[in-house]
């Protein structure tokens, strides 16, 4: 009796353990302002990109002025 | 613009994976969480790295063949940008295995033969600044780098395949290639390591033609 009620008692644990829900940023997204992070970024990264643009274009001038 | 196409085609890549690795459903995992987006981020840094030490690699023996002086230059503003792109890899390397590993630096195969290929890359940077004649310092630094590169795959590649190392894909840890990385994965994951090495030749290629117009300066 002993034995099958600890046997209860494991699979009770196990289930609890594998039912546990893995915390992910649901709330975040739910409330649609992962948006602005989103943007954050890529006007961060869009302005690099210009950046390296006008970097490139002064190495050409340079280029051509040899 | 011809010619540029494949830069934009590379800011549109990782702007793509900067919006999707946020966006795209991930696999709920244990441990890794919303975390696992970091793949997106952080592997192609390691990638990027490792196609510009290639680059340099091979333009170190086409130097060792032909003599030429942009072949050396090539070379070393390969291994300049590859640097840069190795320290991004380790800071966000560490913050992530500070949230899964618990640790800055957990005592890992991988990151201790990526701390020893900084060094020698490091090494052959110093290297070069020793030697001041011209000639001598690209063929000595050349062979120095024909050395370094298998040793850098030795110990970021196969070393921590052959212990244990917390890495996916190392020690018997299955990859990213095996269940984790799953099919919305690979759609932002490809793409976002293609865009970042095509936007670190981009970087590189700027600094070569740099350092060519600095070379004939100092040659007037």
């Amino acid at each position: 009796m002993k034995k099958l009620l600890s046997f209860f008692v494991l699979i009770l644990i196990t289930l609890r353990v594998s039912s546990q829900e893995i915390e992910m940023a649901t709330g975040l997204r739910s409330s649609g302002k992962i948006y602005v992070v989103i943007s954050v970024i890529a006007v961060i990264f869009i302005g690099l990109v210009f950046y390296l643009f006008t970097i490139d274009r002064r190495v050409k001038k340079l280029e051509n002025k040899e | 613009m011809k010619e540029n196409w494949w830069k934009i085609f590379a800011s549109v890549l990782v702007l793509y994976s900067l919006v999707g690795g946020l966006l795209i459903e991930v696999p709920a995992l244990p441990i890794l969480h919303e975390s696992i987006r970091n793949l997106y981020y952080h592997v192609p840094m390691w990638f990027s790295m490792i196609l510009l030490y290639l680059i340099s690699v091979i333009y170190s023996i086409k130097y060792l063949g032909s003599g030429s002086i942009n072949h050396d230059l090539l070379a070393v503003e390969s291994v300049n940008t590859g640097i840069v792109f190795c320290f991004l890899g380790l800071g966000s390397g560490m913050l992530w295995a500070n949230i899964t590993w618990g640790d800055y630096w957990p005592n890992d195969p991988k990151l201790n033969g990526s701390a020893i290929s900084t060094l020698m890359y490091l090494a052959y940077l110093v290297l070069r600044n020793s030697i001041d004649e011209e000639q001598k310092r690209a063929k000595i630094s050349a062979v120095y780098n024909i050395f370094a590169f298998p040793v850098m795959i030795v110990l970021l590649f196969i070393l921590p395949r052959m212990t244990d190392s917390l890495h996916p894909g190392n020690g018997g840890n299955p990859g990213f290639g095996g269940y984790d990385l799953d099919k919305k994965m690979r759609l932002v994951f490809y793409p976002a390591v293609l865009g970042w090495m095509l936007i670190g030749c981009w970087i590189m290629n700027i600094r070569y033609r740099l350092r060519k117009l600095e070379d004939v300066d100092n040659a007037l």
